[in-house]
């Protein structure tokens, strides 16, 4: 039992009509494992996600959670899980505190007393109605109902895109706290970045198929530094060196991609110039796929 | 006053009347149709003055005083007289609730969604929205006012001349200019569309029961309300312009009005203060039923009053059925002759059909609310908990079920109640409830439908309103026009005893309620095997 996924998808298909919204997606969640699911809109995400919950049901292929059948169990499987969906419409007429209420009773667990913490935390007033809520309160509303629950599994459709920083941080924490307790977080992102703070695993989805997906370390030849450097003289040799891409040059200011296990090596080489100044930085999500067609389209290529 | 407040004010109106090119006509087209069908009727209802002053003699009691408004040209009881005296009040209500609505439509529902403050970045005066407003909605009761007259002008009856024409149009015209202001200066005061159309329509609500005690009492009371003024117009039997003009000018003073609170305040806020709601959910909020209860309370409570309303006027004019039907040749057609029967008695069951069907709309409503839900992407909130599909829509349905008895059974309970106290002869209220309850298995049938629809087919859900309307043309019309038997046996409602002329074959109910039964397994087998989608 130690080993058994918490969440597992093989082969996931679902065809709304003839179009093919998911392809044969794989995924797997263990426990006490945050996952990080990316993708850019409209790849598939928020699919994968009400497949999960069996809101909708697949077209092919298996789709387990808690060893469950996630379209036949829903009922069960729903008593141990905690969901934020991307885009949170509620009762205008219901205030944010008996909404909050609602949920936790309609989960039939007991909420583990963090209610009013979650409430003085994340800045909410549950007094008002729904329908004054801005989209990034409707969403802390979603938040504090699911993260006050005592789930085994949290599944969160971007649950940060009306957040502010200093709220994503909040978030950020007690995603943390309940991965200590050994739980599973599936959290959806267009955001690399924010994948990368808090997720052990990633995998990325486009078009509706998982084009990459492992832990951040076996994925790190995608995720190399975006290098930009201004030096005294030219830099001599820099496209030939191992572990360095996409090198452009304009007003004197070169840029390019580092591999992280190279960094070492291409930094010295660079020292040898002068550097006047430099920045670094993550590269984006679609700098990204840009990468993975590319490597994808090499013969012999990583993918 | 400078362009920094009205500039845009005609894009945006034809931005309006794009956005409301179906909605707007359709108005339009039920008011007229709806005068014209009616006028016309009574052309075929009352074909001489015998039968037309029958009819102004059941018409001088309190109950139809507080109704339609005091009586005028009874004396000489013409089609004109009769269309004016009868429809203008019920009208100018309906015109009224319709420029409420439309005016919390384009203002505070808007900029309750954000959508005011899109067009409030671009560069558009700050009174450009709500002066657009208020002219389209102006000009579309001018329209329905000129498109009023001329149509009735038109069905060529002796007694509905030019002058009354107008004078008619023109009043219900000027009804829905003073509620459009109304409204807009509730827009100004609430800070939500509901609230808006709330206070609007308690204003409008006010003004009819002001109306109707000044009018009982004969006192000068009905001119502190618009719908008493627009009753002094008495079209076709004196033609008098001075209510209109009275009328449109105090809408003219509520523009103003309206006008300069909205550019005294900020977008989004509103005079009237805004309680804080309860930061905890109630005991009964604590599960599906409680939700879908909740989120209909209003609507339904509102419904079953009316139901109650209606069935308690239904009953004022029950004591007045014998002496009016003996006059009417052609009434009679309405009820089937049976011997050994009153006329009251024979009335109630086509009384209670009207009704049955009436009250099945808020219990559709509370069923197809679901399919609202599923739309609005808020059934997903709900599936992802530990509730089943079948426990989520058994709520809708319980909910259904329950409206069915407490709705069809205050229609009963209202008839009954004030028709005991005026007819003569001896009719127990038991016998009143038994009329109105044999309708509850149909309402069921109509409500498993509505289920297998949204099992199989929720893009069609829509259907059931036309079956409604189908139902109410078929069982109400078919006896006046004599449809065949089997055009009422098109709809459940057509199998229903008539209490009291005939027995209740409780046989017919049983099978009507196992119908309903085998409709809802179906229904819900549908709801279980497919996805839940968002629009």
């Amino acid at each position: 039992m130690m080993h058994m996924a918490v969440l597992k998808t093989s082969g996931l298909t679902k065809k709304f009509g003839e179009f093919k919204a998911l392809d044969g997606v794989d995924i797997e969640v263990q426990a006490g494992e945050v996952f990080g699911f990316i993708g850019p809109n409209g790849s598939g995400k928020s699919t994968t996600l009400r497949v999960l919950l069996g809101i909708l049901q697949a077209t092919e292929g298996k789709v387990e959670i808690f060893g469950l059948d996630a379209w036949k169990d829903a009922v069960e499987i729903h008593k141990r899980v905690a969901y934020v969906p991307g885009d949170v419409n509620l009762w205008p007429n219901l205030t944010g505190g008996e909404v909050i209420d609602l949920f936790i009773k309609l989960r039939g667990g007991k909420p583990d007393g963090k209610r009013e913490e979650l409430i003085r935390r994340f800045d909410l007033d549950p007094r008002k109605k729904c329908r004054t809520y801005s989209k990034g309160n409707r969403q802390k509303v979603a938040l504090v109902a699911a993260l006050c629950m005592d789930a085994d599994l949290y599944i969160l459709d971007e649950p940060t895109s009306g957040l502010d920083p200093l709220m994503e941080r909040v978030f950020q924490e007690y995603v943390m706290e309940v991965k200590a307790k050994g739980k599973s977080v599936l959290l959806s992102s267009h955001i690399l970045s924010e994948v990368e703070k808090i997720c052990d695993k990633v995998a990325i989805i486009q078009q509706g198929k998982i084009i990459e997906s492992g832990t951040l370390k076996e994925l790190r030849h995608l995720t190399g530094t975006i290098v930009q450097v201004e030096t005294k003289l030219p830099i001599a040799g820099l496209r030939e060196m191992k572990g360095v891409s996409g090198v452009t040059a304009e007003d004197g200011t070169v840029s390019f991609q580092a591999d992280t296990e190279e960094l070492d090596a291409i930094m010295r080489h660079i020292s040898a110039f002068g550097i006047t100044r430099m920045d670094s930085s993550p590269p984006t999500l679609e700098e990204l796929f840009i990468r993975h067609y590319e490597t994808a389209a090499r013969p012999g290529g990583g993918g | 006053m400078g362009s920094h407040l009205l500039r845009g004010t005609s894009a945006l109106m034809r931005f309006i009347v794009q956005r409301d090119r179906l909605r707007l006509p359709l108005w339009l087209l039920s008011f007229v149709a709806m005068s014209c069908i009616i006028a016309f009727a009574f052309t075929g209802l009352y074909q001489n003055d015998a039968e037309r002053q029958a009819m102004a003699e059941t018409m001088r009691n309190p109950a139809m005083t507080a109704m339609v408004g005091p009586g005028y040209g009874l004396d000489n009881y013409t089609i004109g007289a009769m269309l004016s005296h009868e429809m203008l009040l019920m009208t100018a209500v309906v015109v009224g609730l319709m420029n409420i609505l439309l005016l919390s439509r384009h203002t505070r529902a808007d900029e309750e969604d954000g959508r005011l403050e899109m067009i409030r970045s671009l560069p558009v005066g700050r009174l450009s929205n709500l002066l657009s407003v208020l002219l389209v909605l102006f000009g579309v009761n001018v329209l329905l006012a000129v498109l009023t007259a001329v149509s009735l002008m038109a069905l060529n009856i002796d007694s509905i001349d030019a002058e009354g024409s107008f004078v008619y149009g023109f009043a219900l015209g000027a009804a829905g200019m003073v509620f459009a202001a109304i409204a807009a200066v509730f827009a100004q005061l609430s800070q939500s569309s509901r609230g808006t159309v709330g206070f609007s329509i308690t204003a409008l609500l006010l003004a009819y029961m002001i109306r109707a005690i000044g009018d009982l009492s004969g006192s000068t009371l009905s001119l502190f309300s618009p719908l008493g003024w627009i009753l002094r117009t008495e079209a076709y039997v004196n033609n008098y312009w001075w209510p209109i003009f009275l009328t449109a000018g105090a809408a003219f003073a509520l523009v103003l009005l309206a006008l300069y609170l909205n550019s005294v305040r900020d977008l989004g806020s509103g005079f009237l203060p805004v309680h804080a709601g309860k930061p905890h959910a109630s005991k009964g909020l604590a599960n599906p039923f409680g939700l879908a209860f909740r989120l209909q309370r209003t609507g339904l409570i509102a419904w079953a009053a009316g139901l109650l309303l209606i069935g308690a006027s239904y009953g004022s004019v029950l004591g007045d059925m014998e002496s009016f039907f003996e006059d009417i040749d052609l009434m009679q057609q309405l009820i089937v002759q049976q011997s050994g029967f009153s006329i009251t008695e024979q009335f109630i069951p086509v009384l209670m059909s009207v009704m049955a069907i009436l009250g099945t709309i808020p219990v559709l409503m509370a069923v197809l609310k679901i399919k609202g839900e599923e739309t609005n992407g808020r059934l997903e909130h709900i599936l992802s908990k530990a509730v089943s599909k079948n426990r989520l829509l058994g709520s809708y349905v319980l909910l259904a079920v329950f409206a069915s008895f407490v709705i069809l059974g205050l229609a009963g309970l209202g008839l009954g109640g004030v028709g005991i106290l005026v007819i003569e002869e001896d009719l127990p209220l038991a016998m009143f409830l038994k009329a109105a309850m044999v309708y509850v298995p149909a309402a069921w049938v109509m409500v498993g439908i509505a289920v297998l629809l949204l099992g199989w087919a929720p893009r069609f859900t829509g259907v059931m309103w036309l079956y409604i309307a189908f139902s109410f043309v078929a069982i109400y019309f078919g006896e006046l026009f004599q449809f065949p038997d089997w055009v009422k046996k098109l709809t459940p409602y057509g199998y229903v005893a008539k209490v009291p002329i005939e027995t209740v074959d409780y046989a017919v109910l049983s099978a009507m309620a196992a119908a309903a039964a085998v409709l809802l397994v179906i229904g819900f087998m549908g709801f279980n095997r497919r996805d839940i989608s968002q629009s």
